[in-house]
């Protein structure tokens, strides 16, 4: 394949409420912040990821366009997805070989609306959705199918916080996660601590779960000699597959994601060392069991930017993981970096990459 | 450059106000099943599943591509959903394509629907945000100030939208998946209907349909059957708000086209391109488009209508399909339009086939005339 | 950002329902297991492999055949694989006491339905627990025909209402300030000379940053227009004309109404100026501007 590099990488500084900015104008700052790294104004093909029902309103994503200075008009595209698809779609792209640079960005804002009923509306219309199955009712399924040990979740969420607290562009998550956190919304859990344990949807604990956050994300992509000329230690893309399984939880094993594995096997993560993850997880299970679908050894260092647990802007949330990986490369922190997406009810859909020095 | 990449599968559902036989599944799978018949393929030989609709709340499933995965065999594969407003159905037979022009996948199947039967499509584009800051009323009032611009700009008579309104409803008389089937449809009965957007009449709208639409693309190493050969591929977009837009007549879409063009070889579209599947949901599109995509000259499109040379028998013939006047479930619209230009060169179409077509254009257009998608596919390999 | 001139939040409820929920119509299989269901039984389909598949559908989901013509009746009780429990049900669960979801492999099938199950405590559903639906009373052909489950021995139209909640802010919220104050406020480019209204941050053609404001006047030239004959709740009755309206020294068009004349003689190249609600009435809100209504003047010249 030909060699495709990440370039230049951009977010915003996520917030847990809604500051009352548009899509468009939490896109503005950091499609500007690329253009500004690379010194590109001009891209050979553009592509980003959003939400309809994230924004209440059908395409949330027209107006984007109008802050992207896209005139003349551009290449485009957009995918329902999160953002990480979109980076696929473009990685597609240059493959062709006509074009050289591609602009990926992402965005979301989960502030609007109540984000764990709003994902109900993803699972299938006949048998789960009517059932008001919500989004943290089925990752406790999840949990409770894995069997997780609490202190190995609780050490996952305090390490990811601390990452969080460390970074510029995630909450400040507090480092006590015993108690009813407020940190996923203040309607996440309304009784005592003493009653409910800290638990949202037993056996999942408040502290497990991503926090409600607003934000965007861009990454530019280039490709043979114009990722040298545009960046000093290009992240270049050495494999990147997604594969999706079957979406009926109860059709599936609850406790593994075979996509997510298969997707690794695809991009190649076993073929070397992997100096940092950086995973898609939106609850502390779920980064057991990507670690153990991606076959990821134990010396590597997970979610370093504190991962979706200190930050999740949904649509954002995959293409930053790819950003965050692929600026450890830049920084020369990692050799080899391997990102992780994932969309769908209980990892249905799972995007690996691997990116190298 | 590119892989060479062709069509060897085409599948319809046929296109109805209300599909109240099956489930959502069960429509993609219509489609599906039939363009893998057509391949003489199954859904094992694939490697790669492209879905593509419009607004999720005509549904009310959201990325209903995550429940739709495994009703498509993309169980262990790779799938994609695209969303690009009313272009969206072009686009997707893009991604799929470009995924194999791209090296990535040897057989894709792209496949774009829309059963808006569920809700309703007025609801659906009418859920406005609180604090507007401006006054849109539908897609029909959205486009008929544009129409009305076209008109004082180029001094076309009134009329041409009725013949465009005709015609392509004689078309879809002849295509046994179109939606709307009006025996005896002329100019009076259009003229009779009552004006909805005015310039626009009732007849001179696309109706509302439940349908899907798929297709099965593949690399040269992996044809099968009779393959329309894909010559060309764009897309282009443009923001709605720039100072000094022309909206009758946007650049991107003749950004768009010349691209597709240089692509193909096509220096003379009016000659060179034996038929045409454009995305035309409100007649007067089609003089309008004609300029866009240079078949005419500026201020001369609805000339070329108004000649009859777009009509089946005409030199040039636009929509032979019945087009988006006649079946429009929105998100697969554009995917029909591509897919009725892979059955003409692959010489499929059946009644509405034009004789010895050789060269095919798909066009699909959305949101305020600002995304467009485009391909070229030819019965010769390029 | 600039500041908007009052810290008052500018916030308002938004809720996407389509009138009386989405009609689904449901297909054989799912429509037969549904029709089952409404008769107090539950039916799995075969695949070719000879899994059953419960709850059924029409396809193999490992593969995407299509799954062999025969139903297999399951259940009624069946074995849980895994649960979660639900310390405060929400609105659109099943139950409106402490429950729990669970992830059931009924008797005679080889996948497994979710649901949920009235369980009492989180301690009482341990896996390997077996489980019984309890039927509703009225049926009606829905998966939530089966109300629950329920340990054994010892003891569905589709409304879909996400609500939101919209803030205007950024440059929306600055316009909107100037509109209460009966001003209409745009934004220059300084790379493209082009002014903008409403305000915006960005210019649509380069990209750049906008953050001089620019008060425009209440004039300005209907460019195009449509008479619409289908009823809006904007506007007071039909036909009511759409407008591209110029803004005297604006380059885009604003999309309003126009007022105060008859719809068909509203002609491109008319002189309008906007008609503002009173002053004791204005909010920050597009509804200050009643309509735009004819000037007089004679027609300006379109390019």
């Amino acid at each position: 394949m030909r060699d495709v590099a990440i370039v230049a990488f951009a977010q915003t500084r996520h917030t847990a409420h809604d500051t009352g900015l548009s899509e468009p104008e939490l896109i503005l700052p950091v499609i500007n912040e690329v253009k500004e790294r690379t010194g590109l104004r001009r891209f050979g093909f553009t592509c980003s990821g959003s939400c309809d029902y994230l924004a209440g309103a059908p395409f949330s994503f027209v107006s984007a366009l109008d802050a992207i200075g896209a005139w003349p008009p551009i290449s485009e595209s957009h995918v329902e997805m999160d953002g990480a698809w979109a980076l696929y779609e473009a990685w597609v792209r240059l493959q062709h070989g006509d074009v050289d640079s591609a602009l990926v960005y992402g965005f979301g804002k989960s502030s609007l609306g109540d984000l764990r009923t709003i994902m109900t509306l993803q699972l299938d219309p006949y048998y789960l959705a009517p059932l008001g199955l919500d989004q943290l009712s089925y990752a406790a399924l999840q949990a409770a199918a894995l069997r997780a040990d609490r202190a190995e979740l609780d050490e996952i969420v305090r390490r990811s916080r601390a990452d969080g607290r460390d970074n510029p562009y995630a909450l400040d998550l507090p480092d006590e996660i015993s108690g009813s956190d407020e940190v996923s919304g203040s309607d996440e859990v309304s009784g005592s601590d003493e009653v409910s344990g800290g638990f949202a949807v037993e056996p999942l604990k408040t502290s497990d779960i991503a926090p409600v956050t607003d934000g965007a994300a861009a990454v530019v992509l280039a490709a043979g000699d114009l990722a040298a000329e545009l960046c000093e230690r290009p992240a270049h893309i050495r494999g990147i597959a997604h594969r999706t399984e079957p979406h009926y939880l109860g059709m599936r094993d609850l406790a593994q994601s075979a996509s997510a594995a298969d997707a690794a096997r695809a991009a190649g993560v076993g073929k070397g060392p992997v100096d940092v993850a950086e995973l898609h997880a939106q609850f502390a299970h779920e980064e057991l069991i990507l670690r153990r679908a991606l076959e990821l050894p134990d010396g590597t260092v997970i979610n370093p930017s504190g991962g979706p647990l200190a930050a999740n802007p949904v649509m954002a949330t995959g293409l930053i993981r790819i950003g965050e990986a692929a600026r450890r490369v830049h920084d020369g922190t990692a050799e080899r970096a391997v990102a992780h997406a994932a969309g769908g009810p209980c990892l249905q859909h799972n995007l690996v990459t691997v990116l190298e020095a | 450059m590119a892989n060479r990449c062709a069509v060897i599968g085409v599948g319809q559902t046929h296109y109805t106000t209300k599909r109240g036989d099956v489930s959502i599944a069960g429509l993609v799978r219509e489609a599906a099943i039939r363009a893998l018949d057509d391949a003489g393929l199954t859904f094992k030989d694939i490697d790669a599943v492209v879905i593509g609709k419009a607004p999720d709340l005509f549904e009310g499933v959201m990325m209903p591509e995550a429940y739709l995965a495994d009703a498509l065999g993309a169980a262990g594969k790779p799938m994609m959903r695209v969303h690009t407003a009313g272009s969206v159905g072009g686009s997707t037979g893009l991604v799929g394509a470009s995924l194999v022009q791209g090296g990535v996948h040897d057989r894709v199947l792209v496949v774009a629907f829309e059963k808006q039967s569920e809700s309703n499509a007025t609801w659906a584009l009418s859920t406005h945000l609180p604090f507007n800051a401006s006054l849109v009323v539908g897609a029909g009032g959205y486009f008929a100030p544009h129409i009305r611009e076209y008109m004082r700009r180029t001094g076309a008579p009134a009329h041409i939208g009725t013949l465009v309104a005709v015609k392509d409803r004689l078309n879809a008389l002849k295509n046994p998946y179109a939606h709307l089937k009006i025996p005896g449809i002329d100019r009076r009965m259009v003229e009779s209907t009552p004006m909805l957007w005015e310039p626009i009449r009732y007849l001179e709208t696309c109706p509302s349909s439940d349908g899907a639409c798929a297709m099965v693309l593949s690399s040269e190493a992996k044809v099968t059957g009779t393959p329309a050969w894909v010559h060309g591929a764009a897309m282009r977009s443009e923001p709605i708000f720039r100072a000094g837009r022309d909206t009758v007549n946007p650049r991107a879409g003749k950004d768009c086209a010349a691209d597709v063009y240089r692509q193909a070889g096509v220096t003379d579209p009016r000659r060179q391109i034996d038929v045409a599947e454009v995305y035309v949901p409100f007649s007067w599109y089609e003089p309008m488009w004609l300029e866009n995509l240079g078949f005419a000259a500026d201020g001369e499109g609805w000339k070329l209508t108004e000649s009859g040379a777009t009509a089946l028998d005409g030199d040039i013939p636009w929509n032979a399909s019945g087009g988006v006047l006649s079946s429009n479930p929105i998100g697969a619209s554009g995917l029909i339009r591509f897919a009725e230009a892979a059955l003409q060169v692959r010489g499929m179409a059946g009644e509405h086939q034009v004789d010895g077509a050789r060269l095919a254009l798909g066009h699909a257009y959305g949101g305020g005339a600002q995304f467009f998608a485009m391909w070229i596919v030819g019965r010769e390999r390029p | 950002m600039e500041t908007s001139e009052t810290s008052e939040p500018l916030v308002a409820r938004h809720v996407l329902e389509f009138p009386g929920g989405y009609t689904r119509t449901t297909g054989p299989v799912i429509g037969r297991f549904l029709t089952e269901l409404r008769a107090g039984r539950i039916v799995g389909v075969r695949t070719a492999e000879g899994r059953v598949l419960v709850p059924p559908l029409e396809y193999d989901p490992a593969s995407g055949e299509p799954v062999a013509d025969g139903y297999v009746e399951v259940g009624p009780a069946g074995t849980v694989t895994a649960s979660a429990w639900v310390r405060e049900p929400r609105d659109g669960h099943p139950l409106d006491r402490p429950f729990a979801w669970a992830v059931i492999r009924l008797d005679g099938a080889d996948t497994s339905l979710v649901h949920a199950v009235d369980a009492g405590s989180p301690k009482a559903l341990a896996p390997g627990t077996r489980v019984w639906p309890v039927w509703r009373q009225q049926r009606q052909g829905h998966i939530t025909d089966i109300s629950h489950f329920a340990p054994e021995v010892t003891r569905i139209v589709s409304p879909i209402r996400p609500e939101y909640r919209i803030q205007a802010g950024g440059a929306l919220r600055t316009f909107l300030d100037g509109i209460r104050r009966g001003v209409f406020l745009g934004g220059r480019c300084a790379t493209c000379d082009k002014v903008y209204v409403p305000y915006r941050a960005s210019c649509p053609e380069c990209g750049s940053a906008i953050d001089q404001r620019v008060e425009l006047p209440d004039t300005g030239t209907i460019t195009t227009f449509a008479i619409n004959n289908l009823p809006d709740p904007r506007a007071p009755e039909v036909p009511f004309v759409s407008a591209y309206i110029l803004l005297d020294g604006a380059d885009v068009p604003m999309i309003a109404l126009v007022g105060g004349v008859p719809a068909h003689e509203v002609r491109q190249g008319m002189r309008v100026r906007a008609e503002w609600v009173p002053e004791s009435e204005r909010a920050l809100s597009m509804a200050n501007v009643r309509w735009f209504t004819p000037t007089g003047e004679e027609d300006a010249e379109l390019s």
